[in-house]
């Protein structure tokens, strides 16, 4: 085989130029002149009331003001997985912020003045913020129509109840695994909810022109899901896919924040409204908090079962997810958790519920991580406890029960190859595993965390992906896909995957910004899959693109296709040591016979890829018949905290993270992902801290009360490790590996916490107050409880194990 | 009511009439087609507006127009006419931004650092974007980026 030229080399980012230079356009940039149109929303002040009357007369009455919309409009539920939502309610409002009516004028100033005439009349009901009050028998109904939504065929909605779908997997019998084992250790771990916050907001402009065209510029990770959720929303007005265009430039970031369709339908609804006018709809700082997704919150009770010598029997993992006022894409992160909530590890006996509970607090939804974040700060921390139960290392106990190639999964399918004890021992040297360091302050304590993980990517079992090719005159190609370049550098990869096999160097290809209308097919960039799927549709399409240009040149030539090659942007011949064809002389024009006709035309190719062995269907009471994931990416982190005994106040000294990226394509981006992703995920664990008040009002919706990293907030040091042990249907071995890196970060945090003082902290986040109040023998949670901001408004007595979460554990 | 303001931006004098209450980031963004200060939070937090007035870096968002009248105004739109700054080819280089959209505010804001301190440690590098949210990078590569321009403009020296 010959030697890799681009893949597994670092080339400059083929965005590198547009965004150092502020040439790079994001949809707010766009100019679309004069005429331009502008949205305020009215929003609900209630966490759940029942509309009773809406009076827009007053609003509509201020000069510029254009219309007043409101659900009367548009009483058309949407939702991508569960159709559970409205574009604007009709009946009644879940969550404080949830869109009412919207007021389009000439300036966003008299929208917004127009906004607050609005006049709603509202029934206020008793709102459920809390898990345990919305499961209680009785319960007030979040979704009292919960039985008659259309939902995908994995969802298991229980009519009459706040429980929007049950994730159950078994496999083996639990109990016999539990009698087997030596110990049992279990224990509950809260996580509450988090925030995205990308630094560019949500922004959509539509434009329904008159000849009945709707086109949207919209920020988002999934411009082809978006078309399709409009045109299924939207095909009462009789628009179809056809009449629909989403253009999707960069994007500021999105972390699954800008995944499906959240506030975006807001624009389209209300562009339908203002024939021949663009109007734009741009998200404030604080809706961008309470009005897209969230992170949802859990409640994870585990127990685990295990031998002396650390063999594990037996896993009962049961998480209730806060999934908040409407589930149409959260309740597949909580599906996907009920698959995978084993960790990575070969456990003979499972049994998992992963349930998602409706709320009234803002909707919950995909971010970086889908779940596993949240069920991976429990698992491992539980991996860590039990470990100390049975007197064994920590992470010796991991190595020992880690997953291998070939064994059976929770759902019963198989485990693909895998690095995970690779990344386990690289990860255990790196952070100096075993070695206790002392402070030189004696008010300081030093803790070591280690944590393992995996992930796979949530996505329907026709999740497809597709590539088109074209070359140009010079012999510099256009790849035309339709995944978003959200920073990751995905577009850099497609064009290293292309340059590979058709040998055109990375600087000479251009990739654009998706349009529904001109690129290829992309499902949605979500699940750290399209440098997978979507390379493995490039892939395809270069290998085309390839047989094609053989095909010329051996129609003109005579040379037998299968002793041709590439090289150099050459044509070249195994026969014909001499003969080599610059693909600038002949990709647009053709080959020239001696007759002087021409042979050939233009190289176009195209490829596909859909993971066609994969399938949602099993029992739905085990999940054992189907094979819902198509491979996991696996790896293992650790971190070396210092404390300040006094204050709490933790600084990250080391912090390292290994993931098996199967062939890092791009290895620079690859160690970004690790940097940024360890970064994002220490702050979740650390400091970011959502609160609600009693009424489920958000109190922090802006980077003032709700802290993300500042360059002064990271690490002292970061090692990204990358592991490469080959994922066999990924392009050149790839798989991937984005949301990873922030998965594993709140555990080793905590098991850090624990090494350095000795307190198992079962809440996150883990700041610095609690910590001190810890130490000091206070419970943070007996004196902050009602204000946590989790799911327990009001009534935190009502979790033994919320309340109980900061005792020393030794 | 209106009044006019002259600036100097990216060196050239451009008048607008603005409103009192008008805030410098939108002027620029909707009356100069000055696009690369970003929206992101409007109340100072995020950094992404940030422009040099008169050198200095500013959050567009939280001036009004009227105070920039008679200053000079320069934005990442104004580094490169004259092909990038070492700066920029540095962070072009270190393949340093992700998504990007912080990119125009920091390129900024290390700008005014590598104007007042010619080869800025890794410490004064983080403390001159500390003002500058980035969701993506965990800032390392924009860092080490910033500090290797200010190496290579030493060994130049």
């Amino acid at each position: 085989m010959t030697p890799l030229k681009f893949v597994g080399t670092s080339p400059r980012r083929i965005d590198g130029l547009e965004k150092v230079t502020g040439a790079a356009t994001y949809v707010d940039d766009i100019p679309f002149g004069p005429n331009l149109l502008h949205a305020e929303i009215v929003e609900s002040p209630f966490a759940h009331a029942l509309i009773e009357r809406i009076d827009t007369s007053a609003a509509k009455k201020i000069p510029g003001v254009v219309c007043v919309v409101t659900g009367k409009e548009f009483p058309y539920r949407f939702g991508l997985y569960m159709q559970d939502r409205f574009i604007f309610p009709t009946d009644r409002v879940r969550f404080v912020g949830e869109q009412v009516a919207a007021v389009i004028a000439r300036d966003p100033q008299t929208a917004k003045r127009a906004a607050k005439l609005v006049k709603v009349v509202y029934r206020e009901l008793e709102p459920v913020l809390d898990l345990e009050q919305a499961l209680r028998v009785n319960a007030v109904l979040v979704h009292p129509d919960l039985g008659n939504y259309t939902r995908c065929p994995w969802f298991f909605p229980q009519a009459g109840t706040n429980i929007a779908h049950r994730r159950k997997t078994r496999k083996g019998d639990v109990e016999k695994g539990f009698r087997e084992a030596d110990a049992i250790f279990e224990d509950t771990y809260t996580v509450p909810r988090y925030a995205h916050c990308a630094i560019e907001p949500h922004v959509i402009v539509g434009l329904y022109d008159l000849s009945g065209r709707l086109t949207l510029w919209s920020a988002s990770q999934s411009p082809y899901t978006q078309r399709n959720v409009f045109a299924q929303t939207l095909a009462p007005l009789g628009l179809t896919h056809k009449d629909i265009r989403v253009v999707t430039p960069y994007v500021g970031g999105g972390f699954g924040g800008k995944a499906g369709v959240s506030m975006e339908i807001i624009g389209a609804a209300l562009a339908i409204m203002v024939k021949g006018q663009p109007v734009k709809v741009r998200w404030s700082r604080a809706q961008e908090f309470y009005n897209t997704y969230q992170r949802q919150g859990v409640i994870a009770r585990i127990k685990l079962g295990a031998k002396k010598d650390g063999t594990i029997t037996a896993i009962e993992h049961t998480l209730h997810w806060d999934a908040g006022g409407y589930v149409e894409y959260g309740a597949n992160v909580v599906n996907a958790v009920g698959l995978s909530a084993t960790g990575p590890y070969r456990i003979p006996n499972v049994k998992i519920d992963s349930v998602c509970v409706y709320t009234n607090l803002p909707p919950g939804g995909p971010y970086r991580g889908f779940g596993y974040s949240e069920f991976h700060f429990g698992l491992e921390s539980h991996m860590t406890g039990f470990a100390q139960k049975l007197g064994i290392d920590p992470v010796e106990f991991r190595r020992r029960n880690a997953i291998r190639e070939g064994d059976t999964l929770a759902y019963g399918a198989e485990m693909n190859p895998n690095g995970l004890r690779e990344a386990i021992d690289r990860v255990a040297a790196e952070i100096g595993w075993g070695k206790k360091e002392v402070s030189p302050d004696p008010r300081k304590a030093i803790g070591k965390g280690f944590a393992c993980f995996w992930k796979a990517p949530a996505m329907p079992p026709n999740a497809a992906s597709a590539a088109f090719m074209k070359f140009n005159e010079d012999g510099s190609l256009n790849v035309s896909v339709s995944g978003m370049e959200i920073g990751q550098g995905y577009l850099t990869v497609m064009a290293q995957i292309a340059a590979e096999i058709l040998t055109v160097p990375v600087e000479k290809i251009r990739i654009e910004s998706p349009d529904t209308d001109r690129n290829a097919y992309e499902w949605q960039t979500v699940g750290s899959h399209v440098t997978w799927g979507c390379g493995n549709a490039v892939q395809a399409a270069a290998l085309d693109v390839r047989g094609k240009m053989f095909a010329v040149v051996e129609r003109a030539l005579g040379f037998a296709r299968d002793t041709l090659y590439l090289e150099d942007e050459k044509v070249k011949c195994r026969a014909r040591p001499d003969f080599a064809l610059p693909l600038r002389d002949f990709v647009i024009s053709g080959i020239q016979t001696p007759h002087g006709n021409f042979i050939g035309g233009p190289i176009l190719g195209s490829g596909v890829f859909m993971p066609e062995f994969t399938s949602a269907l099993s029992d739905p009471e085990t999940s054992q018949g189907g094979h819902p994931n198509v491979h996991y990416t696996v790896g293992a982190a650790a971190v070396k905290l210092e404390i300040d005994k006094q204050t709490g106040k933790m600084r990250v000294l080391k912090a390292t993270l290994a993931v098996d990226a199967g062939k890092a394509i791009h290895p620079e981006l690859v160690r970004g992902q690790i940097v940024g992703g360890m970064v994002q995920g220490l702050a979740t664990a650390l400091y970011e801290d959502i609160r609600y008040d009693l009424k489920g009002k958000l109190l922090n919706a802006n980077f003032t009360d709700y802290k993300i990293p500042t360059a002064m907030d990271t690490p002292l040091e970061i090692v990204p490790i990358i592991v490469e042990v080959a994922q066999p249907d990924g392009p050149f071995g790839a798989r991937g590996i984005a949301e990873h890196t922030m998965i594993p970060a709140a555990a080793i945090v905590a098991n850090a916490v624990e090494d350095a003082v000795g307190l198992r902290l079962k809440t996150l986040p883990i700041t610095a107050e609690k910590v001190a109040l810890a130490l000091a023998g206070i419970a943070y949670d007996d004196v902050k409880g009602a204000y946590m901001g989790l799911c327990f408004a009001g009534k935190p007595e009502t979790y033994a194990f919320c309340t109980n979460a900061a005792r020393r554990s030794r | 009511m209106k009044t006019t303001v002259t600036v100097a931006l990216n060196g050239e004098t451009r008048r607008v009439d603005v409103a009192p209450n008008e805030i410098l980031l939108d002027v620029l963004r909707e009356k100069l087609g000055v696009t690369s200060p970003k929206i992101g939070c409007e109340r100072g937090d995020c950094g992404a507006c940030t422009v040099l007035l008169d050198g200095k870096t500013v959050r567009s968002c939280l001036i009004l127009a009227i105070e920039a009248d008679g200053h000079e105004i320069t934005t990442v739109e104004g580094l490169s006419r004259d092909g990038l700054t070492p700066l920029q080819q540095s962070l072009l280089e270190h393949n340093s931004f992700q998504c990007g959209f912080c990119a125009p505010g920091m390129v900024l804001s290390a700008t005014a650092l590598l104007a007042r301190q010619p080869s800025p440690s890794e410490e004064e590098a983080k403390e001159a974007i500390a003002g500058n949210l980035c969701r993506c990078t965990g800032y390392q590569p924009i860092v080490a980026a910033i500090v290797a321009a200010g190496q290579k403009a030493r060994q130049r020296a």
